[in-house]
């Protein structure tokens, strides 16, 4: 965990291609010795059990700091994401490309809305 | 139920001393632990100030973002096989320090860059601009979801911190306090009723001795004021 912590942690995206290939341009992404990576392009191909699949694997590598998944995406394995309560790696939740960001669904500032008014959030 | 809801102590004076050291360690701890709420609550609405800002700040960042690799993808054609399967080292990483907020430490994410581009090269032939200016968006946008992820992170960790504490403090104000307080009324009731009983018998004890004192020279068997069932009545005013 300190040797971990020593080294710098990764950032993980689970989202659309187009999410991915941005991120991955912005220099985030990176293939480990396994040929495992920190990323995952959901497609409407996808299953919700290998979403589901890869989440929990990303939040058992002691690598991986920060978790960024699409709302969308988010929306689909909304049980795990809620189930997840430790305060690392934390998830966010950012906007996709073809679905604007909602943020009454958002699992935090659900969380956070009972203590402040309602134009807060626009 | 009073009865019941009390410390297991003999009442003695001693006790009593004891359980009033502890009554005043509990107020004190009872104030310090509110003390200690307050202030996590005031950090804890600051960042929730500032993760709702910040939220807002990203979906903006986040548009522009895919905007500007709208317009890479547009001048150069699909890169998005090239760039996902030519991944190696990751050149933007987090460390993370700990901040301490009244005992409670909070991990605060920072990004970096961590070795060289990986896709320098990439739309050399056309649309270079384009992917840079991609880059940067992205590169922005990291550095503000990092900066999220540190807030939200505090925000779950100060809110689990600001539960027990808060809990705390209502089991030593409605719990504790009490406990220690019919604690206090017992033992001062049994050391009352003590003060009472020991008070009879020393009356009761001089009114004997004068009595003895009395019969061999009066031979008078009957108190002073002539009752027989009630000698120290009458004989409370000698003492």
């Amino acid at each position: 965990m300190a040797l971990a912590a020593a080294r710098g942690k990764l950032i993980a995206v689970i989202g659309d291609e187009d999410t991915c290939v941005g991120f991955v341009l912005g220099g985030l992404g990176e293939m480990n010795k396994n040929r495992t990576s920190n990323f995952m392009v959901v497609d409407k191909n996808t299953s919700i059990g290998e979403i589901e699949e890869t989440f929990k694997n990303y939040l058992k590598r002691d690598d991986i700091a920060i978790i960024l998944i699409n709302q969308n995406v988010a929306e689909m394995i909304r049980h795990v994401i809620d189930s997840h309560d430790l305060p690392i790696p934390s998830v966010l939740e950012i906007p996709s490309k073809d679905s604007p960001y909602d943020p009454s669904k958002d699992s935090i500032l659900r969380r956070a809305k009972g203590m402040f008014a309602a134009e807060d959030f626009r | 139920m009073s009865d019941k809801d009390r410390l297991n102590v003999f009442p003695s004076r001693m006790a009593l001393a004891i359980i009033k050291t502890r009554l005043k360690g509990a107020q004190k701890g009872h104030s310090l632990l509110k003390k200690k709420a307050d202030a996590l609550t005031l950090r804890f609405r600051m960042i929730l100030r500032k993760i709702i800002t910040t939220k807002t700040e990203v979906g903006e960042v986040m548009k522009t973002a895919q905007f500007s690799l709208a317009e890479a993808k547009f001048t150069c054609g699909d890169i998005s096989l090239v760039i996902l399967q030519n991944v190696t080292k990751a050149a933007v990483k987090v460390k993370s320090k700990k901040e301490n907020v009244v005992g409670v430490t909070l991990p605060i994410f920072e990004s970096y860059q961590d070795g060289g581009d990986t896709y320098e090269l990439t739309g050399l032939a056309r649309g270079g601009q384009q992917i840079d200016k991609a880059k940067k968006s992205y590169g922005k946008a990291i550095t503000l979801l990092v900066e999220l992820a540190s807030l939200q992170t505090s925000f779950i960790t100060l809110d689990e911190v600001i539960k027990i504490t808060n809990r705390r403090v209502n089991a030593i104000e409605h719990v504790i306090i009490p406990k220690i307080e019919r604690t206090l009324a017992y033992i001062s009731s049994e050391l009352d009723e003590r003060d009472r009983e020991e008070f009879y018998r020393q009356v009761k004890k001089g009114s004997r001795k004068k009595e003895k004192d009395q019969s061999p020279r009066g031979g008078n068997k009957e108190s002073p004021n002539g009752r027989k069932g009630w000698p120290w009545r009458g004989s409370t005013k000698h003492i």
